[in-house]
């Protein structure tokens, strides 16, 4: 395999001398991680993007470059990607609502003119 | 106490090394960007190199209110022998071993240097090393991180670091060269000095290096790679100035 490129950083690697049978294992290396971002004190953090990298705490560095560089930021979590318990989409079911449980929202309940009536008692 | 004329002059010789220090390594680091190991690492590096350039800006603004020429005209119209950087900013980028070292002992000094400057007298530059704090506490902390990542790396990766280590800390003492007027700086409390600096930054690196494990090397000749402040440049900065000033020199008087 010949390889020219104009990024030096592709011609330094002397790939025209990577074996072609060489299998590399996902992650054997650098390994994702997720990136949670707060923008104000208290408020709740979000889950912003995720970075690659060696360790989590080069992550840590790369995730301030990357997220939180021009947008408000107080406070970062980092997280390994696989650490995270996810749920499958084929499981995604499980989140339906059905109509006949519709007396668990809040809004089935009758009691606006319960809760009128009480502050007209009050004086309000 | 009161800053007076002869105070002025030790006080711009204070202001010119600290600008030219972050002009100039602003500008050596900025030579990576488009060619970091890694995309991110590309972005974090060349973001650092582009805060030193800002807050040079803000010393050399500075030094403007004092009476020197205007920021641009003194970053981009001065030789080599008007520089007052350190030589240890100078010195080409090398491998990203060498300039992942020569980052890590730039900047732990750096942070001292403005930490000390905090409490200056001269309360324009105490207020611009206020500001920078936040840059700088990213800047060691990317510095520590990457030392400490690549120290417990493997075999490699640790030679690279200690060979680096090797070359890197005698330029890096180049860093606290007495400045000329020293002793006006420090009767006038606008700084505590070179000595107290050089102590503090030692005593600041030692505990990590050797948590690190790796090994500081002794100061054989803590004094050879002086001169910088004085003028005295190594053959790497004019190429680098000529580099860096050839937009500018096309039409000084543009508008920007």
């Amino acid at each position: 395999m010949e390889f020219e490129s104009l990024d030096p950083r592709i011609n330094r690697s002397n790939i025209n001398q990577v074996d072609e049978n060489l299998t590399v294992e996902q992650n054997s290396m650098f390994q994702t991680y997720e990136v949670f971002a707060q923008s104000k004190h208290g408020l709740q953090h979000q889950h912003v993007g995720s970075v690659h990298a060696s360790s989590i705490d080069l992550a840590l560095l790369f995730a301030k470059e990357q997220f939180a560089r021009r947008g408000e930021c107080v406070n970062l979590w980092i997280a390994k990607t696989t650490d995270i318990l996810t749920t499958s989409y084929t499981d995604s079911d499980i989140f339906e609502t059905t109509d006949t449980k519709l007396y668990r929202n809040p809004e089935s309940y009758k009691v606006v003119d319960r809760i009128k009536a009480f502050k007209e008692r009050q004086g309000a | 106490m009161e800053i007076t004329e002869k105070h002025v002059e030790a006080l711009k010789e204070l202001l010119y090394s600290m600008a030219d220090d972050l002009l100039i390594l602003g500008h050596r680091n900025s030579e990576w960007t488009g060619l970091g190991p890694l995309l991110e690492e590309d972005i974090a590096f060349s973001s650092m190199a582009q805060d030193k350039i800002g807050q040079s800006y803000a010393l050399f603004q500075l030094l403007n209110e004092l009476g020197e020429q205007e920021p641009d005209t003194v970053a981009f119209t001065r030789n080599a022998n008007q520089f007052h950087c350190s030589k240890l900013v100078e010195f080409p980028i090398g491998g990203y071993d060498y300039s992942l070292v020569r980052h890590f002992l730039y900047d732990s000094a750096d942070t001292i240097r403005f930490d000390m400057l905090r409490n200056s007298v001269f309360e324009p530059l105490a207020m611009v090393c206020k500001k920078f704090t936040g840059e700088l506490k990213y800047h060691t902390m990317h510095a520590e991180i990457w030392m400490k990542n690549l120290a417990n790396g493997n075999e490699e990766s640790k030679l690279k670091i200690q060979n680096s280590l090797n070359v890197a800390f005698e330029q890096a003492l180049s860093l606290f060269e007495p400045l000329a007027g020293e002793g006006l700086l420090l009767e006038s409390g606008i700084f505590e000095g070179t000595t107290v600096w050089k102590d503090r930054w030692l005593d600041s690196i030692k505990p990590m290096i050797q948590n690190w494990g790796l090994v500081l090397p002794t100061e054989n000749a803590p004094n050879s790679y002086y001169g910088g402040r004085n003028g005295q440049h190594t053959p790497h900065l004019q190429p680098l100035l000529d580099e860096m000033c050839e937009v500018f020199a096309i039409d000084p008087s543009a508008e920007w």
